[in-house]
C-alpha cells in the first residue's frame, strides 16, 4: 500500500497537498490540468522533490527522507529514459547493478527481458539504432528487470502515434500483472486513463484528489475535470 | 531551486576536497609568503612605479585593443568574403599560442633588426624600440585585440535579424544602423570586455620578463620574480604578493561587477546580412580594417615559421630535452585540471554557486605568488627545485581551471538536467555516474577543456622561471635563455617546434572528445 500522508509541497506562489493512500496492485491514472502538479506529485513520490511536510510511505516504511534510486521504485519518463551513449543491454543492465558490473546471470536476465519485450537480439544496438516505439520496450525491459513493487510513469509514450500508444500500455498492463506492481500513470489524455484501468487521481486547484473509479469519474465529471475535459 | 531529498553524495565531498585544494594554492600560499616574510621590508619608490606601470598598462592595453576591435569586429560582421571562417577561427589561436612565440615573432616585426625598423631606415627615419611600455603594449594588443574581437562580433551577431531588416526597410544609412543598433550593443559588450583584458594583462608576466623590464616598465609580477630570483628577498617578494593579491581583488571585484561575456565562439561564422553598408568608401574602409588586423596578427607568426624552419633540424640536443619535458608537464597538468575541474564542476551543479566562484578565483590569482609559496612550503619537506616540474604542472593546472569550468559547467548543468532523474532512479552514484553517465556525455568539453589546458601549460613561461635550474628547463624557458643569448636562429626553430608542439597537443586532445562521440 502507498500512503501520502498530509502531504504538501509548496515552491513560490505553487502549492499541492495529497492525502490518500493507493491500494496494492491497483492501476491508477493521474489527470488534471497542466500546471496543476501532476508530476510533482510523481517527483514527490519518486523522491526528486521534498515535501514541506507530510510523509510517503511504502507498506508501512517511510520513504520520505530516502534517495531515489533505494525506492522501491520503477520510474518512466516522458522521454530520455535511456541513455545514448550505452548499448540497449547496457540500458537494461542498469536496472540490475548501477555500475554495470554484471554476473552471466544478469547477463541473462537482461538478455531475457529484451526477448519479453519482443526486443531478442537487440542487445548491442544503441538507442539512436531504434524508433520510438522499440525505445520505450527497452525502458519497459529495464522496469521489468528491477521487479520494483511500485511503477511510476510520467506522460510516457507521449511521443507516440495513438495505436503505438495503447500498444505499449497494453504491454504496461502485462508487466504490472506478472509483477504484481502498483502502478501510477500521469496523463493529458482521457483515452489513456481509460485503457490503463481501475482508478484515477485528478489534481486540480492545489489538491491531489483520492482515486476513484475511473468509468464513474469520467461519466459524471466534477466541475474542475469538467473544465479540463472542454 | 527545487530541495532535493538526497543526502550529501560522495562527489560533494571530492568537490570540496578540489575546492580545499584551490583555496590552499590561491590563497594559503599567500599566507605562506607572509608568515615567512616576518616583517615587510623597504617598500621604496621603485615599488610605486611597479603598481603604477602595471595599472598603466593593463589599463592602456584594454583599452587599445578594443578600441581597434571595434572597427575589426563591425567589419567582420557585415562582410561576406572567401576566408572569412578561417580569419574568425584564427581569432581564437592566440589563446592556445605561446607568449613566448608571439614574441619572438613580434620582435621579428617591430624589433631592432626588424621588418619595421629595416622599413623605416629605408625612409631615413630613426629607429624604433620595441622594448619598455610600447613592446607590453604591442604584445598585449596581439594577444588581446582577437579576444576583443570576437567578444564584439558574437555581440553584432546577438542582434536578432529582424532588427537589420527594420532598419533595411526604414532606410537606415551605416551610421544609423551603427547609432541605433551597434551602440547600444556595445554598451553592454565593451565593460565587459575592458575588464577581462584589464584582468588578463594584470598578471602578465612573460610579457613584461622579456619586453619590459628596468626601471620604468617593470609590472608587480616581474619584481616579484625579481625580489626572489636575483635578491632571494623573501621579504620584498612577500610584500609584492601582497600587493599583487591586492590589485587581482580589485581585478576580481571589477570582472563580478561588471558582467563578464562569455566567449562560446559557436557561430561566429554566420555573418550579418546587411542592406546599409553596400557603398564602396565603406566597403574599402572595412577591407583597410581587416586587412590590417589580419596582417598584425598573421606577419609575426609567418615570421616565426620562415625562420625556424631553417634551423629546426640543427637544434641542439637540450632543446629536444626541453621539448620532452614540456610535453610530460603539459599532458600531466591536462590531467591535474580534469581531476580538479570535473568534481568541482559536479559540486557547483549540485552545491550551488560557491565552487564555481571558488574555481574562478585562479583567473585573478598570481602564479607567481603561488610559486613563490610553494617554494616556501615545500623547502622545509623536499627540495622545491627538484620538484619544479610537477609543480609547474599543478599551478598550470589550477592557472586553466576557470576556462575549463567554462566549457564543463554549462554542458553538465544540461547532462544533469537531462539525465538526473533518470541516473538518480536507478541509484547511479559517485564512480557509476562519472564512468556511465558524466565522462561520456562530457566528452566533448573534457577534449576541448583538456586541450585548453595542455597548450597554456605547454607555453607557460611562469612559475617554471622561479623554480628550474638549467637541467631541467622547459621548452619555452629554453626558448628564452636561447633568446637571452642571442642565438635567434636557434630560437626560431625552438619557437616552431614549440608552436607545432602546442597546436597538437590542443589539437589531440580536442579530437579524441570528438570521435566516437554518439548523438
Amino acid at each position: 500500500m502507498l500512503t501520502l500522508e498530509g502531504l504538501v509541497y509548496r515552491s513560490d506562489d505553487f502549492s499541492l497537498s495529497a492525502d490518500f493512500a493507493v491500494p496494492p496492485g491497483a492501476r491508477v491514472a493521474v489527470i488534471g490540468p497542466s500546471g496543476s502538479g501532476k508530476s510533482t506529485l510523481l517527483d514527490m513520490i519518486a523522491g526528486f522533490l521534498a515535501p514541506v511536510q507530510g510523509r510517503v510511505l511504502w507498506q508501512g516504511n517511510d520513504l520520505t527522507r530516502m534517495p531515489p534510486g533505494d525506492r522501491p521504485i520503477s520510474l518512466l519518463f516522458q522521454d530520455n529514459n535511456l541513455f545514448p551513449h550505452l548499448t540497449v543491454a547496457q540500458n537494461v543492465g542498469l536496472g540490475l547493478r548501477p555500475d554495470l558490473r554484471l554476473s552471466a546471470d544478469q547477463r541473462a536476465a537482461v538478455g531475457a527481458a529484451l526477448a519479453r519485450v519482443g526486443l531478442a537480439g537487440y542487445e548491442a544496438r544503441k538507442p539512436a539504432a531504434l524508433s520510438g516505439g522499440q525505445r520505450s520496450r527497452v525502458a519497459l525491459a529495464r522496469v521489468l528487470l528491477r521487479a520494483r513493487p511500485l511503477m511510476l510513469l510520467d506522460e510516457p509514450f507521449a511521443a507516440l502515434g495513438p495505436a503505438l500508444r495503447a500498444e505499449m500500455l497494453m504491454l504496461v498492463r502485462e508487466l504490472a500483472d506478472e509483477t504484481g506492481a502498483t502502478v501510477l500513470m500521469v496523463t493529458h489524455d482521457p483515452r489513456d486513463a481509460r485503457a490503463l484501468g481501475d482508478q484515477t487521481v485528478l489534481v486540480a486547484g492545489g489538491l491531489a484528489h483520492p482515486p476513484q473509479p475511473t468509468e464513474a469519474l469520467f461519466n459524471d465529471p466534477p466541475p474542475a475535470l469538467r473544465a479540463y475535459l472542454g | 531551486m527545487a530541495r532535493r531529498a538526497q543526502p550529501i553524495s560522495v562527489g560533494l565531498w571530492v568537490g570540496a576536497a578540489a575546492a580545499a585544494l584551490i583555496l590552499m594554492l590561491t590563497l594559503g600560499t599567500l599566507g605562506a609568503v607572509m608568515h615567512r616574510a616576518g616583517s615587510f621590508s623597504g617598500f621604496g619608490p621603485a615599488d610605486w612605479a611597479a603598481i603604477r606601470f602595471t595599472l598603466l598598462q593593463a589599463s592602456l592595453s584594454a583599452l587599445i585593443s578594443v578600441a581597434l576591435a571595434i572597427p575589426v569586429a563591425r567589419a567582420l560582421a557585415r562582410r561576406q568574403f572567401p576566408g572569412r571562417g578561417l580569419l574568425i577561427t584564427l581569432l581564437g589561436a592566440p589563446f592556445i599560442l605561446p607568449v613566448i612565440v608571439a614574441i619572438l615573432g613580434l620582435l621579428a616585426v617591430f624589433g631592432r633588426n626588424g621588418l619595421l625598423n629595416i622599413a623605416l631606415s629605408w625612409a631615413g627615419i630613426e629607429p624604433v624600440s620595441i622594448y619598455g611600455l610600447q613592446g607590453v603594449l604591442v604584445a598585449h594588443v596581439f594577444f588581446n585585440l582577437p579576444l576583443a574581437t570576437r567578444l564584439i562580433l558574437q555581440g553584432w551577431l546577438s542582434i536578432p535579424s529582424e532588427r537589420f531588416r527594420l532598419a533595411a526597410s526604414l532606410n537606415f544609412r551605416a551610421d544609423d544602423v551603427n547609432r541605433l543598433l551597434g551602440r547600444p550593443m556595445l554598451r553592454a559588450v565593451v565593460p565587459g570586455a575592458l575588464v577581462v583584458i584589464f584582468v588578463i594583462c594584470m598578471t602578465s608576466f612573460a610579457v613584461a620578463l622579456t619586453l619590459g623590464g628596468g626601471p620604468r616598465s617593470t609590472t608587480v609580477e616581474l619584481a616579484i620574480y625579481q625580489a626572489f630570483r636575483f635578491d632571494f628577498d623573501l621579504g620584498h617578494a612577500a610584500l609584492l604578493s601582497v600587493v599583487q593579491f591586492g590589485l587581482s581583488a580589485l581585478a576580481a571585484v571589477l570582472a563580478a561587477w561588471i558582467a563578464v561575456p562569455g566567449f562560446s565562439g559557436a557561430g561566429l561564422d554566420r555573418p550579418v546580412l546587411r542592406w546599409d553598408a553596400r557603398r564602396g568608401w565603406l566597403r574599402a574602409l572595412d577591407a583597410l580594417w581587416i586587412g590590417l588586423a589580419a596582417l598584425f596578427l598573421l606577419l609575426p607568426l609567418g615570421m616565426v615559421v620562415g625562420q625556424g624552419v631553417a634551423s629546426l633540424f640543427s637544434l641542439p640536443p637540450q632543446v629536444f630535452g626541453a621539448a620532452l619535458r614540456s610535453v610530460l608537464v603539459a599532458v600531466g597538468s591536462a590531467c591535474l585540471m580534469l581531476a580538479l575541474a570535473l568534481p568541482l564542476s559536479v559540486a557547483a551543479v549540485r552545491a550551488g554557486r560557491l565552487f564555481e566562484v571558488i574555481g574562478t578565483l585562479a583567473i585573478a590569482a598570481s602564479p607567481l605568488v603561488i610559486g613563490t609559496g610553494l617554494f616556501i612550503l615545500l623547502r622545509p619537506v623536499a627540495d622545491p627545485v627538484a620538484l619544479a616540474l610537477p609543480v609547474t604542472a599543478l599551478v598550470n593546472a589550477v592557472m586553466s581551471l576557470p576556462f575549463a569550468l567554462r566549457a564543463l559547467l554549462p554542458a553538465l548543468r544540461e547532462v544533469e538536467a537531462t539525465y538526473g532523474h533518470l541516473a538518480d532512479s536507478l541509484g547511479m552514484r559517485g564512480w557509476a555516474r562519472l564512468r556511465l553517465l558524466l565522462v561520456p556525455r562530457l566528452r566533448r568539453p573534457i577534449g576541448f577543456s583538456m586541450g585548453l589546458a595542455a597548450a597554456l601549460s605547454m607555453g607557460d613561461l611562469g612559475v617554471i622561471a622561479l623554480f628550474a635550474d638549467p637541467s631541467q628547463a622547459t621548452l619555452p624557458l629554453q626558448l628564452y635563455r636561447l633568446m637571452g643569448s642571442y642565438r635567434l636562429d636557434q630560437a626560431a626553430g625552438a619557437a616552431l617546434l614549440l608552436l607545432g608542439l602546442s597546436l597538437a597537443l590542443f589539437w589531440l586532445f580536442d579530437r579524441g572528445g570528438r570521435v566516437n562521440a554518439d548523438a
